[in-house]
């Protein structure tokens, strides 16, 4: 017999799982990662050490002496233009303006999706696509028209007038959320409601409602998120005693005097990313599902 | 090792496969010989087409080895076993077009230009998809589709032809359709061909030998009429034939020597059947005869065992009726010809030959 | 003869009086359908006004002020393409247009590629495949803003990227592009990409999925290495896919204007002016009717390409039809 007659001979499972190119798509994987973290990395890295430090070092060394005095600036004294109180009101703001716009455009567009699946009367289809055609328009072109009906209603500049726009930009998405879960739901449902009576309110109170807590759950993710992180509608709509933490950052940031205090810069950065981070990391694969769902085009 | 000139095409040794805790694949052995049309026959989730996959190499198996044409193929891709294999989803490339498909794994495999269509223009005429070689799959049939999956194995000039239940997706008119055609092709071919379905027809008309599987286990493997008349186990007894077998509950007794069974108050002679060993009187067993097995009328009272039943419900299906009476206070069912079925509440005359019928003891269903 | 007539009159008067009830009670039951959908209507009712007073109203208001010489306040006093005319001779403006065809041009075929890679890499039954799906996804739950101040410092040739690469060794490493003119867009590129590849990733893995796995089989058994499978077999069967991400990624485009501000505040120079910057400037400079024109000319490409996809659709139903 011939020494290859004697090496092993297959049996059962292949070996070695670990060929070049199982290693090659791990390699692949990891520097990918790497690039999409390296800026998270650099955020806290650099907020968190002094002002020599950076100047003295690169950005992605460790601090020598972590502080997290540059949080508290930021938070607290950061100029934002002419007022220096940080970023701590615009963190009020940006609260208000999502505790409030969030149930209001979610709550429309769930009516809106529901009376689009069960209701529709005469038109009601044209509408939607109407709605739908809006989602695609580029917001500057829209953009005058609102400031030009708010002021005359005197909401421009106010609360409540960022909460109308930012109603009226979410509900094309979110209507769509709405009425494609709707749609999945079995007919009978409704049918079953409407002979024994209920009408337009009491089947979407009672009924529909209760069923569509998974998607609410998406379009709150997709809501908060957006609203949070909104810049443009903040800037114009807001007026200045409620502008949102997104506008204070760049104004910390743009408000420099002498050298760039990046220190100060990334910990409000952070600061302001906080809150969408949170809520990405709470909600994991809710918020893969909301992207989904987004996506998803009829 | 097998060494030497060998008969065998494909052999399967040992092999289990498990996934996670759960055995799929028992230990399995299995034997095909060259040019041999094996069908691997089972309800879901047998093993069957888990097995073929592992035979295809597109599953790793957890233990054994499987060999092709003298081959240890264990650790081999599927592309250099020398295997070719249909899909129960045809599985066709939607973006190309029929001759595309025939010819892009030879193309892959850098043959050269003449040697593709000499392949490609065989497979079709084989095939008879000549005139479809410039379509694209949606716009075939389902049986024109599955001929152009068929063809993509074809082209691939191997021994081992492997199908994995190919005729389930379509309706029943086009399965006869094309389970002729297989069989023709398997004439014309003499390829070895290991098919898995879980059709019994299909197996019983296709097959040299029928594997019947059952959780991961082959139960028989047989030439169809041994498997239709002689089934080792009530499950195999039970799976082949259509309407099922019928079962009766009873006990093995003697009586003046000679071997009878006992039912409530009936009782058949055994000494016609041929049992595999000798089972002891008292051992609690299952009798059991195909419906097609029982006569009526005339025939009956010319059959080794005839009693009087009375017609409890009558089941038209076309040519044949299905008769149900009751033997020993079980059900028993008889096909009759549609013509002269009986009514229900007649009183018949039925009979059965006690050697064409098959024992199984009631505690592991093994036959006697 | 005359009996007949007579029938058939009286059974014609009583049809017709059949008819009439009938035809009443018919427009009777249409009436409280009708009536059943007013909740419905008044229900729906914001979305009427957004659909119809924002999206219908309001763009036509953008698109005539583009026709006026609108200064702060909107004025009817018409100017014909006296505001087109300008714009286009507007140095800012002719070079925001390049600008976004290149940015998007880039930002779309980069985020393609990337995210196409990405989801076939994660497609191959990796080992921790959550956390790197988290690892990629994260960008896109931060801001705009966030995303072009952390990669304006990483950018930065003298605190950024280049200056660490430099103190490591390789003295010659250049990565700044934001700091000249030519190459800025493609620094924004480079942080709008992080910024949105997951989700292009998560849309094109979720394709990858759907696809017919015995398809797979059927290529290994052909022999065809796994990616020419990717290539020529599984990409074309994902063209619907595709299509979505890429529509999601040009509305994403369009509204470019955060990270603008954010990153480079539209310079160096020009060198990475918007139209959506240009707009927002010309409202704050009192050139109302300058900035609706260019918003108009923002809207056209949108508006082309939605009559394309209803062109599109049209011919594909005609086509089913036909069949």
């Amino acid at each position: 017999m011939s020494v290859a007659a004697m090496a092993v001979e297959p049996a059962g499972p292949k070996p070695g799982k670990l060929t070049a190119g199982r290693i090659g798509i791990y390699a692949f994987l990891v520097v990918s990662a790497l690039f999409f973290l390296l800026p998270l990395a650099v955020m806290i890295l650099t907020s968190m050490k002094p002002m020599d430090e950076i100047h003295n070092g690169n950005i992605f060394a460790l601090p020598q002496h972590p502080t997290f005095d540059y949080w508290v600036k930021a938070w607290s004294s950061a100029c934002t233009g002419r007022d220096c109180y940080g970023l701590s009101p615009g963190f009020f703001n940006s609260v208000k303006i999502t505790v409030l716009a969030v149930p209001a455009s979610i709550a429309l567009a769930m009516i809106n999706g529901y009376a689009l699946c069960f209701w529709r009367y005469r038109g009601s289809e044209f509408l939607f696509t109407v709605l739908v055609f809006g989602a695609f328009v580029p917001y500057q072109v829209l953009v005058y028209p609102i400031i030009y009906a708010l002021s005359r209603v005197g909401l421009f500049g106010t609360l409540p007038g960022i909460v109308i726009v930012h109603t009226i930009f979410g509900m094309p998405i979110l209507t769509l959320i709405f009425r494609n879960f709707f749609a999945s739901l079995p007919v009978e449902l409704f049918k079953a409601a409407r002979v024994d009576g209920a009408g337009f309110w009491g089947i979407f109170v009672r009924i529909m409602l209760p069923m569509s807590l998974p998607i609410t759950v998406v379009a709150v993710i997709l809501q908060v998120t957006g609203i949070w992180n909104d810049f443009l509608f903040g800037l114009v709509f807001a007026g200045h005693d409620n502008l949102p933490m997104t506008v204070q950052l760049n104004n910390i940031v743009r408000t420099s005097t002498g050298t760039v205090e990046y220190s100060t810069n990334m910990a409000a950065t952070i600061l302001t990313g906080l809150v969408p981070l949170v809520v990405y990391f709470v909600s994991g694969k809710w918020f893969v599902r909301g992207i989904a769902a987004g996506a998803v085009k009829g | 090792m097998p060494m030497g000139v060998t008969n065998s095409s494909v052999i399967v040794r040992e092999v289990s496969l498990n996934f996670g805790a759960v055995e799929v694949l028992k230990s399995l052995n299995l034997d095909v010989r060259k040019g041999e049309f094996i069908v691997l026959l089972g309800p879901s989730g047998c093993g069957k087409s888990t097995l073929l996959n592992c035979i295809a190499g597109l599953l790793d198996v957890s233990g054994g080895q499987i060999f092709i044409e003298g081959r240890n193929v264990t650790w081999e891709e599927p592309k250099d076993r020398g295997i070719a294999m249909v899909f129960q989803s045809y599985a066709l490339y939607p973006q190309m077009t029929v001759e595309g498909n025939l010819s892009f794994g030879l193309k892959n495999a850098r043959l050269p230009r003449d040697e593709i269509d000499r392949r490609v223009k065989r497979a079709s005429e084989i095939l008879q998809i000549e005139p479809l070689l410039k379509r694209k799959p949606a716009a075939l049939s389902g049986g024109q589709r599955q001929r152009v999956a068929i063809g993509r194995a074809l082209v691939r000039d191997v021994d081992v032809f492997l199908f994995d239940e190919p005729l389930s997706n379509l309706d029943a008119k086009l399965r006869n359709e094309l389970r002729v055609e297989i069989k023709r092709l398997h004439q014309r071919l003499a390829n070895t061909m290991i098919y898995v379905t879980h059709d019994q027809i299909e197996a019983m008309t296709l097959a040299d030998r029928i594997a019947v599987m059952r959780g991961g286990i082959i139960q028989q493997l047989d030439a169809p009429h041994a498997i239709y008349a002689r089934p080792v186990n009530r499950f195999v007894a039970g799976f082949i034939g259509a309407p099922g077998m019928n079962f009766i509950d009873g006990t093995i007794g003697e009586a003046g020597g000679k071997p009878v069974f006992r039912a409530g108050d009936a009782r058949i002679d055994l000494s016609r059947y041929s049992f595999e060993g000798r089972p002891e009187a008292g051992r609690k067993a299952v009798f059991g005869v195909r419906p097609e097995h029982v006569a009526t009328g005339e025939a009956a009272s010319a059959m080794p065992f005839s009693a009087e039943a009375s017609v409890e419900i009558v089941e038209p299906m076309g040519s044949d009726t299905l008769a149900w009476t009751s033997l020993g206070g079980q059900n028993l069912s008889m096909r009759a010809d549609s013509e002269k079925a009986p009514r229900p509440g007649d009183r018949i005359r039925i009979g059965f030959d006690p050697g064409r019928a098959s024992i199984f003891d009631a505690g592991t269903d093994m036959r006697l | 003869m005359a009996a007949k007539p007579r029938g058939s009159l009286l059974t014609s008067a009583i049809v017709q009086d059949a008819g009439i009830a009938e035809g009443r009670l018919q427009s009777r039951a249409r009436r409280r359908r009708q009536l059943g959908k007013l909740p419905s209507i008044i229900g729906t009712l914001p979305m009427i006004v957004v659909a119809v007073g924002v999206f219908v109203i309001g763009l036509s208001f953008t698109v005539v002020l583009s026709f006026t010489s609108s200064k702060l306040f909107p004025t009817f006093n018409f100017v014909g393409w006296y505001q087109y005319e300008r714009l286009w001779a507007t140095a800012r403006w002719v070079e925001s247009v390049k600008h976004i065809w290149f940015y998007g041009a880039g930002q779309i075929g980069l985020s393609l590629v990337l995210g196409f890679l990405l989801a076939v890499f994660m497609d191959q039954r990796i080992r921790g495949e959550d956390t790197f799906r988290t690892i990629f996804l994260y960008p896109f739950a931060l801001s705009a803003i966030i995303t072009g101040l952390v990669w304006q410092l990483m950018l930065d040739p003298i605190w950024g990227l280049q200056a660490a690469v430099r103190s490591w060794g390789w003295t010659d490493f250049k990565f700044a592009p934001l700091a000249s003119g030519e190459t800025a867009l493609i620094g924004m590129i480079v942080a709008s990409t992080w910024n949105g590849v997951g989700v292009t990733m998560a849309i094109l893995l979720a394709g990858l999925r759907g696809v017919d796995s015995e398809i797979w089989n059927a290529t290994r058994v052909d022999g065809i290495p796994r990616w020419r499978t990717y290539l020529w077999i599984v990409l074309p069967m994902m063209r619907g896919t595709v299509a979505t991400a890429v529509i999601l990624l040009l509305v994403g485009v369009v509204r470019t204007f955060d990270i603008v501000i954010a990153m480079t505040g539209g310079g160096p120079g020009i060198s990475t002016q918007m139209p959506a910057t240009y707009v927002i400037d010309s409202i704050n400079a009192r050139n109302v009717g300058h900035g609706m024109a260019a918003a108009t000319c923002m809207l056209l490409p949108i508006l082309a390409l939605i009559l394309l996809q209803v062109a599109f659709r049209a011919r594909a139903n005609r086509r089913a039809t036909a069949r």
